[in-house]
Formats: structure tokens, C-alpha cells, sequence
């Protein structure tokens, strides 16, 4: 299943409200995430990162909606630029192990004996590390930052992506339309790329995006220990690590920017089920 | 009792992913720039010590040598000492276990007392309202960052009812339970959704599974072929699910012990990490990696224990 972490079981859950409709709420709270993090400078009332003393601990009002934090800075504000930073880590945390997973996968489960036995004792090995401590793990080697983050999901997230797509190769090759290509005189990187991958993506994709939840959440949570974005970068994880110390006295420091990534995550596993029923692809 | 042959057989699968977990860890280590007996020691390492160091791992002879050498420490029970604490890595890891390892079965134990309720009024009103809700709620619950949600229950429970502790760990049993409720609810929390999801699968299957409407068909209630028949069936499944999720469970334990400040092997690695205290790094690593192992194993002996049918 999945390296990342929870795995999702099969729920065969009866649409409740449509895919249609799934699909369309799943796409709208992503593209309103999306609209938010490119029209940043456009859409925060306040600079993100320019403290004021004036105005320090301010709980939510008219002026500051989401209140201040004990810098003075305007948590909405925060927030809406926040978004730029927590969607590019659930999107590039998605996509270098995706990419890397997929070519792996592909190589493991059409070439098949050593090949394939290697890499797979190597997913058994990373499997084995409880993914978060093998992260943290790496990223004490690189230095504490948001490309460490980065290279250390590359390094661990791959091996879910090389399961599934080995799985659906194996089947594949063995299909009328592999051996037809092979028969045609194909060559191997035209099958593999062209005829099998294709046919074998779906599933990647639906899982892709209950991956970029548990992904956000890692980042977020690498960065709420001090060891992914830096402050005082305006990022969602560090926004609740830095509220931490007030929350006796100034809730709204911490609670706002959590809210921000549950809402987010719930866009991407909305968007997954969705997928997941339109592709006929259940994990 | 040929049923439970696996259990001799399957430790030597284990070999290859244990010799693996060897080989990153002593990978990582040497990964760090610099001279490592240098960065073991700290920086006003004494010549002396410096040397010692290099004799005991070997440092200035090839690569398979040094790697040999680990082994050797390791299978001797040394794993080098904590630049922090002045003391071996094993046994500063053995003070720090009770309180992650009661942590983790308090949240197994509570994610389960959720799920189950969860499940059952989902399965038993399949496709109607009460199911719809389970679903929103459980959909929602796995984007819930458990750093934040703890920190939302530490200010509803401890803030403002002024029921539980903030942080820490007691030093009498009660003491500890009280300290360990909040942590393991909000790991429960997370963990319940997903546990949520399987279970009601397969209580949906055993709802129609033949052993259902054999006892119906003797008469026996609906309540009672629920509670007796389809419910113990479907655990057997969420037991493998378990274990599938130890990993993330022990991720989860790292980042929840840092949040209530808990003193077990998870804060110990994130301080170790700010404190560069690498072979704490390296040891928590390798002691988690056997860890999950051993509880895949032990989940594969309580599949078969509990399922007759299951051969492995």
C-alpha cells in the first residue's frame, strides 16, 4: 500500500452526493486555494511578514478577520500567502516521487527478475522505516529547510508509486495488445512508455491525490517541528507552531491556519473519491 | 499446528529487510560531512578521543570494513553514546520506550473503541443517512493535522474545561494515564478514520456472509447476529490494517509526543535532531525500523490465530 502512510482501504461507499458534484467541489476548493496563492499581493489586506507592535494579539475583528498574532501580523494575510507555500509542497511532494515511482515501477514489473527483485528488497528496506522517521532521518543529514523536505520525499515516497504501478504492468504485459506490440517489433521504451504505462496510470492518479493529502500534512508537520520552512516565512505549520505559546490566551493564532489545511485536504480527498469512482479505480 | 509454520520461517524473510535497515542507517551516519569521529564526539572533542573513536569504527580503513565494524558494535549492543546526554545510545533509548510504547497501544486501543460504534451504525444503515454522515466525517477527519489537532483539544479540555494536563508525563500510574488521554485522542482521532472505512467494508460483507443468514435463519435477532457473528469477523481484517499502518502510527507518535511533550522515543529523536546528536538519530531510527517488523510479524501470528481459514 502506501509508504506514506495511513492506507486507505477499499470503501465501496455508495456516491452520496454525485460524482458530478464531488468532482466539482473537489476542483473549486483547489482552485480557489490555487486563485488565492497567485493573487496573493492582490488579495491580503496586510503584508505578511512586516511586523507591527501597534497592533500585536488582536483577536478577530473587522480590521483583522482572522485576528493578529505577537508580532502584529495579520493572520489572514498570513494565510492567503501561506497557500503558496503549502500548495507547492502538496504538489512537488506529490510529484518527484510520482515521476520516479512510475519510471521504477514501470522498469521492476516489465523487465522482471532481478531487476524487479532488486528494487523491490529495496521498497521492502524503506518500507520498513516508519516514513516520517526516515524523512526526519534525512533530512538531519541535509539541514533543516523546505528543499530538504523536498529531497527527502523523493527519496522515501517513490516506493508506494513503484508498488502500484509494478502491480498493474505485471498484469499488462502478459495482455493481447502487449504481445501484439511485441510481436510488431516495438521497442522495449515504446512499450513500456507508450502501450503499458498509459494503461496503468489510473490508479497512481486517484491514489496521487489522497497522497497529496497525507503529503501536506507531512510538510506541515515538518514544519511545525522546526525542520521544513523557516520562519518567518508565512507557512501553515509553522503558523501553528509559532501560536503554540498563546494558545491559553490567543486561540485564533493557531486555530485559522490548521483550518486552512483541513479544508485544502479535504478538496484533495473529495477530488480523489471522485477520480477514484470516474476511472473505476478503487485502491 | 503446521498452520503456524510461517513463524519459523517467516524471521528469515526478515533477514534481507534487517540487513537493509542496517545498511541505510550506517549510510546515513557517514553521509554527514566532515570527519565523522569529529562530528560523533562534538566540537571540543580531545585528540585522544578522537582517536579511540577511529580505532573503535575503524574510519580509516575501506568502506566494507567500517560497515563490517557496525555490525560488530551492534551486535555487541553498542551503538555509540549521545553527544548530549554523556550515555550509551541503547540504553538512553531504553528509558525513553514506556512512554511511547503505552502511547501507542492507548491510541490503537481508543481508535478502535471509536471505530467500532462508527463502523456499526454505518454498516447497519448502509446507503441512508447515519452512513452518509460516517463518510463526510471520516473524509474530513484524514486531513486533520494531528499537531494541530492536539493543540485544538489541549485548548477545549485543558484550557478551558481545565479537565486534563497540558503537557508532560506523571511519575505515578494514574498520574501517567491522565497525562497519556489527550495525546492518544488526538492519534485515536486520525487513526479511527481510516480504521472507520475498513471495518465498515467488511461488516457490510459479513452482514451478508452466509454465517449472517444461517443464524437468522435460526431465529436469532439481528442485534445478536451482529454483535456475535459479524462484528469479531470483521476485526480480522483491521488487525492487518493495523499493522500496514505502524509506521504511520509511530510518525504520528513522534510529532504528538513533541506537541504534549512527552518524554518518549519520539521527542528524543526531534531533539536529538536539533542537537545534531546523530548516532541517537541513527539508533531511534534502526530501534523504530525493527519495531514495525516485529509488529508486522506479530500481526501476521494474530491473523492467523484469530482466522482458522488464514494460511500464510
Amino acid at each position: 500500500m502506501s509508504a506514506g502512510a495511513m492506507s486507505l482501504p477499499s470503501a465501496g461507499w455508495k456516491t452520496f452526493l454525485g460524482r458530478r458534484t464531488m468532482l466539482v467541489v473537489g476542483v473549486s476548493i483547489l482552485l480557489l486555494f490555487l486563485i488565492m496563492a497567485i493573487a496573493a499581493p492582490l488579495i491580503a489586506p496586510y503584508d505578511p511578514i512586516l511586523q507591527d507592535g501597534a497592533s500585536r494579539l488582536q483577536p478577530p475583528s473587522l480590521l483583522h478577520p482572522f485576528g493578529t498574532d505577537n508580532f502584529g501580523r495579520d493572520i489572514l494575510s498570513r494565510i492567503v500567502w501561506g497557500a503558496r507555500i503549502d500548495l507547492q509542497i502538496a504538489f512537488l511532494g506529490v510529484a518527484f516521487p510520482f515521476v520516479i515511482g512510475t519510471v521504477v515501477g514501470t522498469i521492476a514489473g516489465f523487465f522482471g527478475g532481478i531487476v524487479d527483485a532488486v528494487f523491490m528488497r529495496i521498497v521492502d528496506i524503506i518500507l520498513a522505516f516508519p516514513f516520517l522517521v526516515l524523512m526526519l532521518s534525512i533530512i538531519t543529514i541535509l539541514g533543516p529547510g523546505l528543499s530538504s523536505f523536498y529531497i527527502a520525499m523523493a527519496l522515501v515516497g517513490w516506493v508506494s508509486y513503484a508498488r502500484l504501478i509494478r502491480a498493474q504492468i505485471l498484469v499488462l504485459k502478459t495482455s493481447d495488445y502487449a504481445v501484439a506490440a511485441v510481436s510488431l517489433g516495438f521497442g522495449r521504451m515504446r512499450i513500456m512508455f507508450r502501450h503499458l504505462l498509459p494503461n496503468a496510470i489510473a490508479g497512481s492518479i486517484v491514489f496521487s491525490m489522497s497522497d497529496a493529502v497525507l503529503v501536506l500534512l507531512s510538510g506541515a508537520a515538518v514544519s511545525y517541528l522546526g525542520l521544513g520552512v523557516q520562519p518567518p516565512v508565512a507557512e501553515w505549520g509553522v503558523m501553528v507552531a509559532e501560536g503554540q505559546s498563546f494558545i491559553t490566551t490567543a486561540w485564533w493564532i493557531t486555530l485559522f491556519p490548521g483550518l486552512s489545511i483541513v479544508f485544502l485536504a479535504f478538496g484533495f480527498s473529495i477530488l480523489g473519491d471522485a477520480l477514484g469512482e470516474l476511472l473505476g479505480v478503487h485502491e | 499446528m503446521h498452520r503456524y509454520r510461517f513463524v519459523l520461517l517467516r524471521p528469515l524473510q526478515f533477514l534481507p529487510v534487517i540487513f537493509g535497515i542496517s545498511i541505510i542507517t550506517f549510510i546515513l551516519v557517514r553521509l554527514i560531512p566532515g570527519d565523522p569521529a569529529r562530528v560523533l564526539l562534538g566540537t571540543r572533542a580531545t585528540p585522544t578521543a578522537i582517536a579511540n573513536i577511529r580505532a573503535q569504527f575503524g574510519l580509516d580503513e575501506p568502506i566494507w570494513l567500517q560497515y563490517f565494524y557496525f555490525l560488530r558494535n551492534l551486535g555487541n549492543g553498542e551503538m555509540g553514546k549521545s553527544i548530549l546526554y554523556k550515555i550509551d545510545v541503547l540504553n538512553l533509548i531504553a528509558t525513553r520506550i514506556e512512554p511511547t510504547l503505552a502511547l501507542v497501544i492507548c491510541s490503537v486501543l481508543l481508535s478502535i473503541a471509536i471505530a467500532v460504534p462508527m463502523a456499526s451504525i454505518a454498516a447497519r444503515n448502509a446507503g441512508r443517512a447515519p452512513d452518509h454522515a460516517v463518510r463526510i466525517i471520516s473524509t474530513f477527519g484524514i486531513g486533520f493535522p494531528p499537531f494541530w489537532l492536539g493543540l485544538m483539544l489541549i485548548i477545549l479540555f485543558s484550557v478551558k474545561l481545565d479537565l486534563l494536563p497540558v503537557s508532560g508525563y506523571g511519575s505515578t500510574l494514574g498520574d501517567k494515564l491522565a497525562h497519556l488521554i489527550l495525546p492518544s485522542l488526538t492519534i485515536a482521532l486520525s487513526l479511527s478514520t481510516v480504521l472507520t472505512r475498513s471495518l465498515r467494508a467488511a461488516m457490510i460483507e459479513g452482514l451478508k456472509s452466509d454465517v449472517a443468514t444461517a443464524a437468522r435463519a435460526r431465529g436469532m435477532p439481528e442485534r445478536i447476529v451482529f454483535w456475535r457473528h459479524v462484528l469479531p469477523n470483521s476485526l480480522v481484517p483491521t488487525i492487518n490494517l493495523l499493522a500496514v499502518n505502524t509506521g504511520w502510527l509511530i510518525g504520528g507518535t513522534v510529532v504528538i509526543e513533541s506537541v504534549f511533550a512527552l518524554p518518549g522515543m519520539g521527542q528524543l529523536l526531534v531533539r536529538a535532531i536539533f542537537s545534531r546528536d546523530y548516532m541517537v538519530v541513527q539508533g531511534v531510527a534502526m530501534v523504530f525500523a525493527c519495531a514495525t517488523v516485529l509488529v508486522n510479524f506479530l500481526a501476521d501470528i494474530a491473523t492467523v490465530a484469530a482466522d482458522p481459514r488464514v494460511k500464510l
